[in-house]
This record gives structure tokens, C-alpha cells and sequence, in this order.
């Protein structure tokens, strides 16, 4: 045979490996070999090496181990298993969603840590005085984040503004000043007189402004490069043409042995194939030129309805704002405490129910409107979204930085920092039990609904635009209030963790897939990009302003112009202060280098 | 019973070892495994030949939607049923980490080749597509998205324009891959 002619001609040792690489079965191998001339095999192992030596095996073997090792460490990652099964059934729009969550989860334990360390506990290990008129506990006070909550770590007024090797001493008035010194000698043991308590060496006012600045900064980098790197791997998605052979043919794990796992392999290959499908079936239709004039005038007066209902919403949210707060003056004589401090859950409330029922009329109108490409209809959405929550929430820090820090005292507020920490931590607990509402009625009830009362077999279908663009708005509420409210990040977190297992048993027990899969290849760049822009620098904005805002009677910038001048004149006295170390510190977390270190480690 | 396993005689061992791409300790498993599956067969002499029933009760074979077709394409009898020690091996051998990427498009497209003709025709995608959606009726593709998947596969693999894919553009579509040779793989 031309093939054993063929053996004879190579060297022993090739012949093997030629033979293994030939898919023949062992029986004709054996048989080749044979007539190839090989006749003692056993001779072949002692004379020659065999093509791979074993050592050469060893060292690929240990080298495979290693990668299989790390890509078990890869799939560590939180929650890798959920996600996978989310996203195999309810396709990749869903899948997005959660991996947003994660990200955004991420960046509130990043600035969780920076101001924990550097912030928080230093202030816990030296709390100001104990004063128990301030202290007044209630179950209603963790839900406003007044009494004894708003006298905690978590807000602004807590912070004191003493400096190292400063001690208390007795009670003082406290004249207003503008210079370094007086600052410097400010005691903030209020009322409480008596023995000197244990010198702080800790500078809290300087890190406050630094710690703050610097886990915004951080986020930023940490944002922008991966945005950048989302766009860079968004144009290298090829079009799903070219692809559907390729995944038909090599996409079966073979490895996967339980049943569960098969079932959920061919869940994703099916929907990974509906997708690629959809994606070129879209946009087919044709439409007459008539009716193309008719679907945009819908669409011209479907814009128009919801830019209207955007612009109410804000001046809604105005005028409630300005008008609740001479009430709390009148409130002020309410003896009952709990009517009087719901009354200041009555502005997020009403927020937060704007932000629960217009998206609802913002999808019905969509279905009206009828468009062709599922991609763009929730793009649209998206952008409806974002306007009505932009308006809702510009109205309200214009409202705060504006009206409030010009002149708290109209509005009988002696810590206006406090206050707008406060409106903050109202607004994300309102936020999340409007989303449990939401994920309550919208999902299990309509599917009772659905299933008893209209007996429909359909279940609900994931409204993504409205969960992602949730997820930005109390993002950028945590950005907004870490300034006010150090702590924020935690109940953002808390809020993120308790969403994800909510949201996730909410999807697998009442929503279906939906009924033509879409693949949203770029909505995690999206989504990113919508944090980065209107989020993030909207947030860094208003930090910027209040940075550069007269502070009031509390916090660690009392008695001071503002919170920039307090710290260039601070800043002035630590280059001359007698502690070494205190200094090289400073010098250490200013310097650029240190700050690109740290957001690459992140990274 | 007294299953006084055959033991592997060191030369056919060094053989095996040399003629697949199974270590020596991947070859002693594969023949403890497979007498144990010769012991929990029916009849009480050790039959050479296993039936694909018994292999099929392999862990890492009971769930595979193509076991049937990997029992097939690797028997070496007439009528294509039951395995011998060697075809196990072979089997093995095929599926193994250090198999080349030659070895495994030639076994996949046997595998993938339904009605064994050598080429992979339409019904054979239709098979291959329904075997990886699974049987349920919310992964199964409709008949339209079937006909323009594989309108598509075809468009997209079938170079000399017959209608069917050859051995040859198989390989060529899976040489695309960078994780076929990875997910093709079975360990005991």
C-alpha cells in the first residue's frame, strides 16, 4: 500500500508519530506497523526517544494544570455561575443588566475602602462629645437619617475639624474667622467641659477634602479607561455574519457531563443562535411610503408627550421642594415626632413614584410607536429614561446648591450639608423600595395576572432600559451625596447586593425570555458611557461647586470661607508642622504617581 | 463472578502508549473503567466487545447529545454496535488533551455526519442543530429560523458551492477556532 511504502521511508522514530497522527483506528496501526517492518516494538522504547519526550509531556502537562488553575481563579469572579445562567436564558440585554450591577458594585467598594481607611475610621476613633439632647432614637430615624443617625459617621456634621497634637478644652464661643491660626486652636468638644481628652494625630478636615477628591478621582480614571476599552473591544466585534458555522460546529463543550449543565449549555448555544439570527433578520420589512409618513408623525407626537411630561415632572419636583420646607417650619410645633419627620419623606416619595409611573407611559407610548429593530426601541427608552431623570434630578441639586447653600438660614437649617446628605439617603432608600415595588407588581402580580385572569401563557418580559437607567440614577446619587454623606457608599452597596438576588429569583420565577432574541453586543459600552457622561461628571460637577461653596456651622470646615480656601490654608501648615512623617504622607497621596498606581492596581 | 481483570501487558501498554495520545496512566484507567463496564454486563464471560447500552452508562457519556453518534463512529464492528479495549482507546485518544487539531475536525465531522456519507448535507445540519438546542420547546429553533440557519452555514462553509460540507471546509471553518480544540475534549 502506498501508505506502508510511505512508513518504510521515515525514520522509526517519525513512523510513530505519523502513525498516532493518523485517524485510523488502533487495529490498523498495529497492523501498519507491522507491515512497515517494525517488528520488536519493544526494542523502540530503550534505542529511541519517542516524538514527544516525556519530559517535553511533563512540563506541557504542568503548563496546562497551571491555566486550567488560574482560569478556575477567572471564574471566582462574584456571582460567575448566576450570570451564566442568567444570561443563557434570558439572552444577552439581561445579562448586560447584571453585569453592570457588578460593575457599579465594585466601584461603591472602592470608595467604600478609600473613605473607610482614610476617613471614617480615623473620625470613629475619636468621636466629638456626647451630647444627649442630639441623640433621640427611633426606628423612623434609620429610614429619614435624622436623630441619632444624622449625628453618626454617616453625615458631614460629624466630622470634626481638629488637628494633630490639638486637644479639648473647655467650651468657647466660636467667633467667626478667617485665618489659618484660629482654625488651628478650634475646639469642637461642644458644652462639655472638663479634662483634656487624648491629643488627635490625625488631620481630619485635610483628609476629608482629600480622601473625597481622591476616590472621585480614582473613579473617574477607572471609568474612562474602561470605556475606552469597552470601545476598543466594541469595534472589534465582527458582525454575527461569518460566525453562525463557527458556532454550530465548535461551540459544544464536550467536557460538560451533568444533566443540568447539558441543559443549560443548550439553553445559551440556542439563544446564542436566535440572536445571531435575529440580527439579520431585522430591518427586512418594508414599509409603503404612506405608511412611513403616518408612523412618523406617531412618532413626532409621541416625542412631544413625553418631552411635556419630562418638564412637568421637574417642575413638580421644584415646586415641591421649595414648598416643603416652610411647612417644616410649621412642623416644627407638631408634637407628634413621627408625623413630623415622615413629612420629610414626602419629597422622595413623590420622586420616586414620578420615576416608578412615567416609564410605564413612556413604554406604553412606545408601543405605539412601533419600531422595527428592538435594539432601537430600547435605545429610545433608554433616552427617555435618562431625560426624565436628568430633569428630576438637576431641578433638585439646583434646588440644594443653589437656593439652600446661598441661604440656609431661610430655611431654618443649621447644617445645610447635613440636610442634603439626608435628601440623598432618603431618595436611594425610596429608590430601592420602589424598585421592590416595581419588581412586585410589574413581574409577580402581573404574571398571576396574566396567567389567571387574562389566561395568556406569556409571562412578562425584563424591561431593561428602565432597570439600567435606575441603576445610573442611584449611582449618581451616591456620587452626588459621598461629599455630604462619607458613608453612602455602603447602603448604595447594600441596596446593590440585596437588588441582585431580588431581581435574579424575580426573573427566574415570573419573566420569560424575550419572544425574539436580540444580541445587545454594545450595551455594557452604553451603559458605561452613560455613567462616565451625564453621571459621573454631573456628579463631579456639583462636588466642584460645593467645594467652592461657603461652609456652615458644622462638618470639618466650620467657621471657614470654604471648604477649597480652609485647605490651601491648612495645606500651608502641614509644610511647616514638626511631624515628619504627617508631611511625607501628605506629600505621598498628592503626587500624581501614587494616584496612577493605585487606579492601575484597580484596573 | 472472580473478575480477574486481564492486566495490561507492559509491551501492549508501551504499544498502546506509543500509537495514541493517552499517557500511561490515562491508558490504566481507561482499561480499569472499561472492565469494569465488562463485569456489569449481562453475560457472565468477559466479552471483548462491550454493547453501546453498557458504554452509554458512563458518566461522561449518559448526558452528551451526540453519545450515540461517538459510540458509532468509533466501534469497529459490523453493525456498529458495542466497543472494544482498542476502540476505547481510540475514543479516548481522540478526545484527549494532546490530540491534534487534525485528529479532532476528522472525528468531529464523523461525528456530525448523521447518515455517514461523508459529507455533512442539510438533514445532517438539521440533526446537528437539534441535538445542541436540546429538546425542549423553548430552545428549539423554529422551522424558518432553521432554514436560515442553514442557508447561512451553507453560505458560510461551502466553498465548491455543492450544497454540502466536505471534510475539507469542515476543517477550514474549524481552523477559525480558537476554542474548538479545548471544548472537543472528554477526561476520564
Amino acid at each position: 500500500m502506498q501508505l506502508v511504502s510511505n512508513l518504510r521511508r521515515l525514520p522509526v522514530g517519525e513512523r510513530v508519530c505519523t502513525l498516532k497522527a493518523m485517524p485510523l483506528n488502533l487495529a490498523q496501526k498495529i497492523e501498519l506497523r507491522k507491515l512497515a517492518g517494525d517488528v520488536n516494538s519493544n526494542l523502540l522504547i530503550d534505542r529511541e526517544s519517542p516524538c514527544y519526550s516525556i519530559l517535553y509531556v511533563n512540563i506541557v502537562r504542568t503548563w496546562r494544570l497551571l491555566l486550567s488553575g488560574l482560569a478556575f481563579l477567572g471564574s471566582l469572579r462574584l456571582w460567575q455561575t448566576q450570570l451564566k445562567l442568567l444570561g443563557g436564558r434570558f439572552g444577552t440585554p439581561v445579562l448586560s443588566y447584571f453585569l453592570f450591577l457588578r460593575t457599579l458594585l465594585l466601584f461603591n467598594i472602592l470608595l467604600l475602602l478609600v473613605n473607610g481607611m482614610f476617613l471614617v475610621f480615623p473620625q470613629a476613633l475619636d468621636p466629638p462629645a456626647y451630647n444627649s439632647s442630639l441623640h433621640t432614637y427611633s426606628g423612623l430615624h434609620l429610614l429619614t437619617g435624622e436623630g441619632y443617625v444624622s449625628h453618626s459617621v454617616m453625615f458631614y456634621g460629624y466630622y470634626g475639624n481638629t488637628l494633630p497634637g490639638q486637644s479639648c478644652g473647655p467650651a468657647e464661643p466660636e467667633p467667626k474667622v478667617s485665618s489659618a491660626h484660629d482654625i488651628a486652636y478650634q475646639s469642637v468638644c461642644d458644652g462639655v467641659g472638663g479634662p483634656q481628652m487624648a491629643p488627635v494625630a490625625y488631620n481630619i478636615p485635610l483628609s476629608y477634602f482629600f480622601t473625597i477628591v481622591t476616590g472621585l478621582f480614582i473613579t473617574c480614571i477607572i471609568l474612562v479607561c474602561s470605556i475606552s476599552r469597552s470601545f476598543g473591544r466594541s469595534f472589534r466585534v465582527f458582525p454575527s455574519r461569518g460566525k453562525l458555522a463557527e458556532t454550530v460546529f465548535c461551540c459544544w463543550d464536550f467536557k460538560v457531563t451533568k444533566k443540568l449543565s447539558v441543559q443549560r449549555q443548550s439553553e445559551n448555544i440556542s439563544i446564542q443562535l436566535k440572536e445571531q439570527l435575529s440580527e439579520q433578520m431585522c430591518c427586512e420589512r418594508g414599509h409603503s411610503f404612506v405608511q412611513r409618513l403616518r408612523l412618523q408623525r406617531v412618532r413626532l407626537l409621541a416625542w412631544a408627550v413625553c418631552l411635556a411630561s419630562v418638564f412637568l415632572s421637574g417642575c413638580a419636583t421644584y415646586f415641591l421642594a421649595e414648598h416643603m420646607h416652610p411647612d417644616q417650619r410649621l412642623m416644627a410645633n407638631v408634637e407628634v415626632d413621627v408625623l413630623r419627620e415622615s413629612h420629610l419623606l414626602v419629597l422622595p416619595a413623590v420622586v420616586s413614584s414620578i420615576n416608578l409611573l412615567l416609564p410605564g407611559l413612556f413604554h406604553l407610548i412606545s408601543r405605539v410607536e412601533r419600531y422595527d429593530s428592538p435594539l432601537v426601541a430600547t435605545y429610545v427608552s433608554i433616552f427617555r429614561n435618562l431625560l426624565l431623570k436628568v430633569s428630576v434630578l438637576g431641578t433638585l441639586c439646583y434646588h440644594w446648591l443653589w437656593r439652600i447653600a446661598s441661604e440656609p438660614e431661610s430655611y431654618s437649617l443649621q447644617c445645610w450639608e447635613n440636610f442634603v446628605g439626608q435628601e440623598l439617603y432618603r431618595l436611594i432608600l425610596m429608590d430601592f423600595f420602589c424598585t421592590i415595588i416595581n419588581t412586585f407588581t410589574g413581574e409577580f402580580l402581573w404574571r398571576l395576572f396574566s396567567n389567571g385572569v387574562l389566561k395568556r401563557g406569556r409571562r412578562p418580559v425584563f424591561d431593561i432600559s428602565w432597570h439600567a437607567v435606575e441603576l445610573i440614577y442611584g449611582q449618581t446619587l451616591t456620587w452626588l451625596g459621598v461629599f455630604f454623606a462619607p458613608l453612602l457608599p455602603v447602603v448604595q452597596l447594600i441596596k446593590l447586593l440585596l437588588l441582585f438576588y431580588i431581581k435574579k429569583h424575580s426573573l427566574i420565577l415570573n419573566c420569560e425570555g424575550p419572544r425574539k432574541p436580540w444580541r445587545a453586543s454594545h450595551m455594557t459600552t452604553v451603559f458605561m458611557a452613560l455613567l462616565c457622561f451625564p453621571s459621573f461628571l454631573g456628579a463631579a460637577t456639583c462636588v466642584t461647586y460645593t467645594i467652592w461653596t461657603p461652609s456652615s456651622a458644622c462638618g470639618p470646615f466650620r467657621n471657614t470661607t470654604t471648604p477649597l480656601e480652609a485647605q490651601k490654608l491648612l495645606w500651608q501648615m502641614v509644610d511647616t508642622s514638626t511631624n515628619p512623617k504627617l508631611f511625607w504622607f501628605s506629600h505621598l497621596v498628592e503626587s500624581p504617581l501614587f494616584l496612577f498606581l493605585a487606579a492601575g492596581v484597580f484596573l | 463472578m472472580g473478575a480477574t481483570a486481564s492486566q495490561l501487558g507492559k509491551d501492549v501498554l508501551s504499544e498502546y502508549q506509543e500509537l495514541t495520545f493517552l499517557t500511561k496512566q490515562e491508558i490504566l484507567l481507561a482499561h480499569k473503567r472499561f472492565t469494569e463496564l465488562q463485569s456489569r454486563d449481562s453475560r457472565g464471560n468477559l466479552n471483548p466487545r462491550v454493547p453501546t447500552e453498557t458504554i452509554l452508562t458512563l458518566p461522561e457519556l449518559k448526558s452528551n447529545p451526540f453519545r450515540d453518534r461517538i459510540c458509532r463512529v468509533f466501534s469497529t464492528s459490523e453493525s456498529k454496535d458495542g466497543l472494544t479495549f482498542e476502540d476505547f482507546l481510540d475514543l479516548l485518544s481522540a478526545f484527549s488533551d494532546s490530540a491534534t487539531l487534525e485528529i479532532k475536525s476528522h472525528y468531529a465531522f464523523r461525528i456530525f455526519d448523521f447518515d455517514d456519507d461523508g459529507t455533512l448535507d442539510e438533514n445532517d445540519l438539521k440533526k446537528l442543530v437539534n441535538c445542541l438546542t436540546g429538546e425542549t420547546d423553548d430552545t428549539r429553533l423554529t422551522p424558518d429560523e432553521m432554514t436560515q440557519l442553514i442557508r447561512n452555514i451553507l453560505e458560510e462553509s461551502d466553498i465548491d458551492k455543492d450544497g454540502t460540507v466536505n471534510l475539507s471546509e469542515f476543517q477550514h471553518v474549524i481552523s477559525r477556532s480558537p476554542d474548538f480544540v479545548s471544548s472537543f475534549k472528554i477526561v476520564l
